[in-house]
């Protein structure tokens, strides 16, 4: 069986007579992203905390590569905490030093690396985080968003094997909370670091989550994934996810997955053998775009493409919902393929028509660079009421062609 | 009856005892108070030690000569102004009194040695707590409380390293100097009032300073003002250090009244030391 990276066994907390963490049990693998979820109060940060050794419990053991932190020697934690970030929910920023000293600070401070080479690695972070016109800047000139790039990339500077983020979305808007869960997600494959961070932003950060803990009534009280998570008979459900998870999602305005879901049993399970279709849409290497005009342009072209489907189908009885950070589904009830077919023409047509010049304005409105050329594709698979919709899912995304171009310039 | 007795007997103990713990808190106070001081004193003496082993350390250079600049080069103009009219009072008030006995040719002796013994070490060190020791403990303590101190530990670096031990060497490297600041300027202020404003003979004002004034006077002001630096940059930084701990308030005000204590305390324990260094060094 593989060793957790970081392990907590009945590890307990309490300030004064006040229980924040009881018998906590949890296991963190490595390359993973891990998401600890719960209400506001419930001791998440709490937590985090423990992991990178800011707090030691007052019961129970920590382990880390199976090692516990309380026998390590000092030259072992050094090395084993050495290896972990830490991204602050405030940010945590040197309001005194510039953005570019701010992200420096680490390497100056704990490594013996040359002037020029500290230099490189701050400009290529700096870079990647969309920080360059920044770097002369002091954190309160910043907007939110800035702030939070400027924390990830101090907290990715020592290229650490851990980073943890604590509510890395906090007080964003909509567009910014998915750009900077998106630039969590890309960083995270692209660096291959281990990743815990924890969040409200529900369903959202399931797109980027390989395991979701659940911490309710100071207990760990579900370990999984996101799909199994749905499943998961527990009050948490009820008390937390429910009251996370809004009716509709604030970024693209499309259903939650529940309440679509909800919806598709009602609509398409009442009777058996009804005919249905379905419609995957999706931007074409939302990667490579994302690093050519940065994660909010991207997060602006997926909001209004989520807020024209939605009109489009919704005013035909379709529903949609946001199935990956790249993806949209939309279910046509009662519709089969040759019927789909003919409604997508009218869409694309709809779509080339009206939505891509005000996709492309809100586009450039905060593309960072590059006269880009995005691809947007659909594909559409027909099912009965009860097929297994993750074949159909794939029968979908195995048909997708293109339906429209937009071009993007920054300052357009 | 004698259980009527009984319950008077027993509330006559009762209002007694009340009486009795009334009594004595202000004696619980007193001591819960030295309690409270002796637990600070034990704890910034390790706060000082801990601070002081990384005062060689690499890299601690250019952050002691940034200090250096905050806490030293920008106090010069106030400590040269105070010194200024200091000596000044010092050079009037000795000339009036002086003249009483025809003893105005040691103006100028009386003026260099209150200085350079009393006033210049006391003096500079009370005027550095007031306008670099404030700022000192309210940015630690901005610090604290905005979570920047934890974020150092969670890179690695150790806040006593990076924040507090080049406060405490830039202290004890700069209060003497402009302590030294202080008392040339006031004997230059007591010249002024003394002798241009006053019509003393200069030469006399100049030889009573020099044929009184011993190189021994001047050390023991010096070991004052690093005694005094110690003191001021140690409190200073305990208290901003500590403010999220304090248990009289929170966030902002905590930063306020650890700022408020860092000055007081530090002006106190100027005095008190004054005395005790003194009555060492005489």
């Amino acid at each position: 069986m593989k060793t957790p990276l970081i392990e907590f066994k009945d590890v307990t907390k309490c300030f004064g007579d006040k229980i924040v963490l009881d018998r906590v049990n949890l296991q963190i693998y490595e390359g993973e992203v891990t998401t600890i979820i719960g209400l506001s109060g419930s001791g998440k940060s709490v937590l985090l905390k423990h992991i990178i050794g800011l707090l030691q419990p007052d019961e129970g053991v920590i382990l880390f590569r199976g090692k516990p932190v309380s026998e390590m020697s000092r030259s072992d934690l050094a090395g084993s905490f050495g290896q972990i970030s830490y991204m602050f929910q405030g940010n945590a920023l040197f309001d005194s030093m510039t953005v570019y000293d701010n992200i420096a600070l680490p390497l100056i401070e704990t490594t013996r690396l040359k002037k020029t080479e500290i230099h490189r690695k701050v400009l290529v972070r700096m870079k990647q985080t969309e920080l360059t016109e920044a770097a002369y800047k002091y954190p309160s000139e910043l907007s939110g968003g800035m702030q939070k790039r400027a924390a990830l990339a101090r907290a990715l500077i020592t290229d650490p094997r851990i980073v943890l983020f604590d509510e890395p979305t906090t007080g964003q808007d909509p567009v910014r909370k998915n750009a900077i869960l998106s630039m969590i997600a890309q960083n995270q494959r692209k660096l291959n670091f281990t990743a815990v961070l924890v969040s409200h932003e529900i369903p959202d950060v399931y797109f980027i989550s390989n395991r979701i803990l659940a911490l309710y009534d100071h207990r760990i009280v579900f370990q999984g994934t996101p799909e199994e998570l749905e499943n998961f008979n527990h009050p948490f459900m009820d008390e937390v996810i429910n009251s996370l998870e809004g009716l509709q999602k604030e970024l693209t305005g499309l259903y939650s997955k529940r309440q679509f879901e909800l919806l598709n049993h009602l609509q398409l399970r009442r009777k058996g053998g009804e005919t249905f279709c379905l419609v995957i849409f999706s931007l074409r290497e939302l990667d490579a775009i994302v690093s050519q005009i940065g994660h909010d342009a991207a997060q602006e072209i997926l909001r209004n493409m989520g807020l024209f489907i939605d009109k489009h189908f919704g005013a035909i009885g379709g529903i949609s919902t946001r199935r990956a950070t790249n993806e949209i589904l939309t279910v046509l009830p009662y519709s089969n393929l040759a019927e789909t077919e003919r409604i997508m023409e009218d869409f694309i047509a709809d779509f080339n028509r009206q939505a891509v010049p005000s996709l492309e304005e809100g586009a450039c409105k905060f593309a960072l660079g590059g006269d880009v050329e995005l691809t947007i594709l659909a594909g559409a698979a027909e099912g009965q009421s009860r097929a297994d919709i993750d074949a159909l899912l794939e029968q979908a995304r195995s048909k997708q062609k293109e339906i429209g171009r937009l071009q993007c310039a920054p300052g357009e | 009856m004698a259980q009527t007795g009984n319950c008077r007997n027993k509330n006559e103990n009762d209002e007694k005892a009340v009486w009795g713990m009334a009594a004595l808190r202000p004696f619980a106070f007193i001591g819960r108070t030295v309690l409270d001081w002796v637990d600070h004193l034990g704890a910034a003496a390790i706060f000082l030690g801990m601070a002081l082993q990384h005062v060689f350390r690499r890299k601690q250079f250019a952050k002691t000569v940034r200090q250096i600049y905050y806490i030293g080069a920008r106090s010069i103009t106030i400590i040269m102004l105070v010194s200024l009219f200091t000596g000044m009072v010092l050079g009037l008030q000795a000339y009036h009194a002086l003249s009483k006995f025809g003893a105005q040719g040691a103006v100028g002796s009386l003026v260099a040695l209150s200085l350079i013994m009393e006033l210049g070490p006391v003096l500079t060190a009370i005027m550095i707590t007031a306008r670099a020791g404030s700022a000192i403990a309210a940015e630690i303590g901005i610090e604290r409380i905005s979570e920047q101190i934890d974020a150092l530990q969670t890179m690695r670096i150790n806040p006593m390293r990076y924040i507090v031990s080049p406060r405490i060497s830039a202290s004890i490297i700069s209060f003497p100097l402009l302590t030294a600041v202080f008392d040339l300027i006031g004997i230059l202020g007591g010249y002024i009032s003394a002798v241009l404003l006053l019509g003393l003979n200069s030469g006399v004002y100049w030889h009573s300073t020099k044929a009184y004034v011993v190189l021994e006077d001047v050390t023991n002001g010096f070991v004052k003002s690093i005694v005094f630096a110690v003191i001021v940059a140690t409190v200073c930084c305990y208290q901003g250090y500590f403010a999220h701990m304090r248990r009289d308030s929170h966030g902002a005000q905590a930063v306020g009244l650890a700022t408020t204590s860092a000055v007081v305390t530090s002006c106190v324990l100027i005095l008190i030391s004054d005395y005790v260094v003194t009555s060492l060094l005489i």
